[in-house]
């Protein structure tokens, strides 16, 4: 037996429940005399609810009541009490508190009855009314009112300008200026957001409720229905995805609440997948690059302009456009982001939120500029390569991003590649290389964490953070493991429960480092009581010992030095005369330390595309991605999130589009069949590296976070691949076939052969 | 979604009595009703359950040719040995379509009735004169970029989104339905209508009507066919434009050629100016061109959907060009 866990590539500890289905979702518990839920949702954009008809409604058997703006419970008048962890800055959204319709799909009414089957059918009878105002959810019509959003907390506004970039620019001898744009998306998790409120009597609540913050939302239903901390416990064990989109509570969860309060009973809430459409999506963004440089590929002016979405009620931004300005050294830079505002509901921060199209356009453009100068778009990069964050003018904590170059492009073949577009090809498909790099945070936030280690010698470690997929359980219970020494199967990781020790929202790529430092920190703690209950043995071997001088593996502690002088942990405990230990810590990341560096991780994503021409099928046949991340606590689930990314950056690149009708105000295409994302034949081969990157400043684990990197340039890669097939420069994601065909010519030439 | 009676019909005869009453509908494999039923686009009152009617085989008729039972689900179908055999372009088409779960349940009978994949057809928040005859069509001056450019009409110009329906055009396939009158046969080139001013009257049954069988004539020795399909991911998608050839050669020449083409029209199109062009002549990669350009002749493009027409024009160039050059 060995404890030695951090680094293996152990499996999910939740997999086995979650694929018997043994892992219940917050939809899925059941108890007696539950009632459901079903949200009426607005069919207009914008205006007032005139009238609603719940009669007919109300007149069938079984059906308990139907809250609307009329007479749903009043819940808290002012902005703070809704304001989340999360929340951007301005009014959020709240249910069924007024007349006003601020988005299509909002939710006008809740239909509660004692079965799903009539709760449905008479949300089919409840007749609502509208007085309609014009909306405006076409982005490029109002662009012009661009303003600069009320800055949100934890996001850098953009730097300011250096040098002159205007003139460097006018003076550039080579240059690119042109503009992107990227549609909107919605996260589309597998499991649709879905709360079930047991009623406990005597206002007491258990909330089960699909989220990536279970103190942020159990905070958020006490602070709006003005219930105290005590009487609401929310539980969030197992979250089928969220990307983003459960870091903010969403409407069902005050809905399900104010019913169970309102009927006093148990009530659950499920959102309908044509309803996961009317939640914050990834906005919108048009982006303008200008880029300029020496006929040596030296870059010369960096401009970098994004106009994005927001609400008409709260002003959300996400970190766009930094990312140029920190990775490439150039001394003329200007960034600037501005939103607009829409009638649609406040965009969400979904998977690396602003990374994705921020690099999606600059690692476009760069690529552009490659082009232009003749050069190779990796020599580019290089020749613009940065050792320090000139927006912040600080070093980097770690930035092996020079060996993610390397070892991509060895593993992918990049010195074979001939740079002339549409010069090579396979079975009369042209094949086309394409290149970028990714970047993303490594935050660390304040955590908690408690342990129990019991006499027989089995730990429960928990903290209030949350798993959506990630791989958290599985990586708390590693590091918890070996910092004790004991075998896996006797520690447990609990998680997504609000009475467990504070913990931030899972999000940002931010838990592994945030979460894990306090796992680690309240072990040690254990690790010392033990080590001190040890040292009273009679003849102890660690009596002249420290702490230091000891390791724990194998359910024992051992002199380093003499690893044959030993303590069972068992034993030590029972000498002790413990039933257990108990220990709580509160881990913060070292401010002071951090506060001096830029803390990065970085990629570099190679792809290959196959298009045929005449019919515009683009198969993306390969992908490479070098990950420069910190630590690697888990290669398996590391590797994992890595390859969601990149499937999900193929959607991104290929295929993903939330469309609106802008007559009506209202994304059309809200199914799984009509919104595409990848399908396994779209999946080819994906190859992953991690590059050794060594990190004492980011946290005293040295991890980076995994979450979000992966996703970040892949677009970019496949866009310039396709480019370098075709010839055709799609700035307009999705790059849909349409879109290629577009671009090429109708034919002049021969009818290629048919692939054999 | 709407309270609604549910039966099971124990037989045929029993399926077609209670053909006359007002709101029912039969279900199959259930794939498009129960969808649509929960989006409220449906709204029968009475769902009678046809999955055990005895229409599950797939036989050689007398003259040679196939019946498909109206209960054979597309999987079966897309796997049975003289069909992949005999008709691969139907096994194809099939296998194009779905998933393979979907595929499981969808039955022949229900894919050739399955409804457009029209966004607003499908959200009861739009104005959509399929659904709701008079309210108007939303796709004319909205987003149509899945929208026919054949048969449209200022009333709608919705797709038919099958693949095996189209595949069945080009093999000359008839329907056989029973309703309280009778049995009848219908070419299926015959059975569906273009939208015209009645975009809600999609084929020619009567209420109650039940499909029973689909019938495949019998092909020559040596015909060869093929279905092609383009969408916008490798599965589990529409098509955007498909091919389906159905061809006699004579060395190079076509003796005969049965061409049809999906996600393009608004009923499984059947393009008999391709095959003027083609029959008894070369086949070249011109001729191809001048069949696809013949096919397209009557298109009209909306805002969102021009591409489609060379995509179509391309995607038959294509698959004309394989199934003349296999062994
Ligand atoms: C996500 C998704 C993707 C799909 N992708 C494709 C695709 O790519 N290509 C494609 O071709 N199809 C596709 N389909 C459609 C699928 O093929 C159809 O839903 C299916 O074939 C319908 O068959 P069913 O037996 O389930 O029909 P049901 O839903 O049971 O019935 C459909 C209609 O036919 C009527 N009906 C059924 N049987 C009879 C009968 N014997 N006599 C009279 N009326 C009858 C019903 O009353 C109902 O109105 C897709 C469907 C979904 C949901
Ligand atoms: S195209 Fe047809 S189905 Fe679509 S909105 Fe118009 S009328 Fe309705």
């Amino acid at each position: 037996m060995s404890t030695k866990y951090i680094g293996q590539p152990i499996s999910r500890v939740d997999g086995r429940a979650k694929v018997t289905g043994q892992a219940k979702y917050a939809g899925e518990y059941n108890v007696p005399n539950l009632a459901y839920g079903v949200i009426v949702s607005s069919a207009i954009a914008k205006g007032r609810i005139t009238n609603i008809d719940s009669t007919k409604a109300l007149s069938l058997n079984g059906v308990l009541q139907v809250f609307t703006h009329k007479n749903a419970p009043r819940t808290a008048e002012r902005d703070e009490n809704y304001w989340d962890e999360v929340a951007p800055p301005g009014s959020p959204f709240r249910p069924l508190q007024n007349d006003k319709v601020m988005f299509s799909g909002q939710p006008v009414a809740l239909v509660v009855a004692e079965s799903f089957e009539l709760a449905m059918y008479a949300a089919s009878l409840v007749q609502v009314e509208y007085k309609i105002e014009q909306h405006v959810t076409d982005l490029d019509q109002v662009r012009n009112e661009a303003y600069v959003p009320r800055p949100r907390e934890g996001i850098d506004p953009p730097a300011k300008p250096r040098g002159n970039p205007e003139s460097a620019l006018a003076g550039a001898p080579v240059k690119i200026e042109v503009e992107y744009s990227a549609p909107v998306e919605h996260h589309n998790p597998m499991e649709p957001y879905a709360t079930t409120v047991l009623w406990e009597g005597d206002s007491k609540l258990i909330v089960y409720d699909k989220t990536q913050g279970s103190v942020n939302n159990h905070d958020y239903v006490c602070n709006v229905s003005g219930l105290s901390s005590d009487q609401v416990r929310l539980l969030s064990p197992y979250v089928g995805g969220a990307f983003g989109s459960g870091l903010r509570p969403q409407y069902q969860l005050v809905l399900a609440v104010m019913a169970a309060l309102g009927l006093k009973r148990s009530v659950r809430v499920t959102l309908r997948r044509q309803q996961m459409f009317t939640l914050g999506h990834r906005p919108r963004t048009i982006q303008n690059v200008a880029l300029g440089a020496a006929t040596d590929g030296k870059l010369q002016a960096l401009i970098h302009q994004a106009i994005a979405e927001t609400s008409q009620y709260e002003d959300y931004s996400e970190p766009v456009v930094n990312w140029s300005g920190e990775l490439y050294q150039c001394d003329n830079v200007k960034l600037g982001h501005k939103v607009v505002h829409l009638d649609f509901c406040t965009p969400c921060d979904m998977r690396a939120p602003g990374a994705v199209w921020g690099l999606y356009a600059i690692e476009s453009a760069m690529d552009e500029l490659a082009y232009k100068l003749r050069m190779d778009p990796l020599e580019l990069r290089l020749k613009n390569y940065t050792e320090r964050d000139l927006n912040n003018n600080k070093p980097f904590s770690s930035k092996e991003l020079r060996e993610c170059y390397r070892q991509g492009a060895e593993r992918f073949g990049w010195s074979k590649r001939n740079p002339e577009p549409r010069s090579m090809r396979d079975d009369g498909s042209l094949i086309g290389w394409g290149f970028a790099t990714g970047a993303w945070d490594a935050m660390h936030f304040p955590a908690s964490a408690k342990a129990v280690l019991s006499a027989d010698g089995k730990l429960m470690v928990g903290s209030a953070t949350a798993d959506i997929g990630t791989g958290t359980y599985t990586i708390m219970t590693q590091i918890a493991a070996e910092t004790l020494g004991l075998p896996i199967e006797d520690v447990t990781f609990k998680l997504g429960d609000s009475t467990l020790p504070k913990a931030p929202v899972e999000g940002g790529s931010f838990t592994a480092a945030s979460v894990g430092t306090a796992v680690k920190q309240v072990c040690d703690k254990v690790r010392g009581k033990l080590f001190r209950v040890a040292q009273t043995l009679p003849k102890s071997p660690f009596a002249n010992a420290k702490l230091e001088d000891i390791t724990f593996a194998d359910g024992h502690m051992m002199l380093t030095s003499d690893p044959g002088r030993s303590v069972s942990i068992q034993e030590a405990m029972r000498h002790g005369g413990l039933s257990s230990i108990e220990e709580s810590a509160d881990a913060a990341p070292d401010e002071a330390k951090r506060s001096q560096y830029t803390l990065h991780t970085h990629s570099a994503i190679f792809a290959e595309v196959k298009v045929d021409e005449d019919l515009g099928t683009i198969d993306v046949a390969r992908v490479v991605s070098a990950i420069a991340g910190g630590r690697i606590l888990n290669p398996k689930t590391a590797r994992s999130q890595i390859m969601g990314g990149i499937v999900w950056g193929i959607g991104m690149a290929l295929e993903e589009e939330s469309v609106v009708d802008h007559k009506f105000g209202r994304f059309m295409n809200h199914n799984l069949a009509e919104y595409h994302v990848p399908v396994n034949a779209d999946v080819h081969d994906i190859d992953v590296i991690f590059v050794e990157e060594h990190d004492s400043i980011v946290n005293p684990l040295g991890v980076k976070g995994l979450g979000e990197i992966g996703i970040v340039g892949v677009a970019a890669a496949i866009g310039n691949a396709i480019f370098h097939a075709t010839g055709v420069r799609v700035r307009d994601l999705p790059i849909t076939l349409d879109k290629v065909l577009a671009g090429v010519a109708v034919p002049k030439r021969e009818i290629l052969a048919p692939a054999a | 979604m709407q309270a609604f009676q549910y039966k099971k019909a124990n037989d045929v005869d029993g399926a077609i009595g209670a053909g006359s009453t007002a709101g029912l509908k039969f279900v199959a494999g259930g794939t498009t009703l129960i969808d649509l039923m929960k989006l409220n686009v449906e709204r029968p009152t009475m769902v009678m359950d046809i999955n055990s009617l005895p229409l599950t085989k797939i036989e050689k008729t007398a003259d040679g040719g196939l019946r498909i039972g109206a209960m054979v689900r597309n999987s079966d179908l897309a796997h049975d040995l003289t069909v992949q055999k005999g008709y691969p372009v139907l096994s194809q088409a099939l296998l194009s379509g779905a998933s393979p779960q979907l595929r499981n349940m969808a039955s022949t009978g229900g894919n050739l009735l399955q409804r457009t994949r029209c966004y607003y057809f499908r959200d009861t928040a739009y104005p959509c004169n399929k659904r709701n005859p008079g309210s108007g069509c939303s796709a004319i001056d909205g987003y149509n970029r899945i929208h026919a450019v054949l048969g449209t009409s200022e009333h709608c110009i919705a797709t038919h989104p099958s693949d095996m329906a189209v595949a069945m055009v080009a093999l000359e396939a008839s329907v056989q339905v029973k309703g309280s009158n009778g049995e009848r046969t219908v070419p299926l080139k015959d059975f569906y209508f273009v939208p015209g001013s009645t975009p809600n009257r999609e084929n020619v049954l009567a209420p109650g009507e039940l499909i029973m069988s689909v019938t495949l004539p019998r092909l020559a020795d040596g015909t060869r066919s093929y279905y092609l399909k383009r969408r916008d991911r490798a599965s589990y998608e529409f098509a955007l434009a498909s091919a389906a050839v159905v061809a006699q050669m004579q060395g190079r020449r076509f003796q005969r050629i049965r061409i049809a083409l999906g996600g393009v029209g608004t009923k499984p199109w059947r393009s008999t100016e391709a095959e003027t062009v083609l029959e008894s002549h070369e086949a070249s990669a011109q001729n191809f061109r001048k069949a696809s350009e013949a096919a397209l002749s009557g298109a009209k493009a909306m805002h969102d959907n021009a591409f489609k027409i060379e995509l179509a024009k391309r995607t038959l160039v294509r698959a004309l060009t394989v199934v003349t050059s296999a062994a």
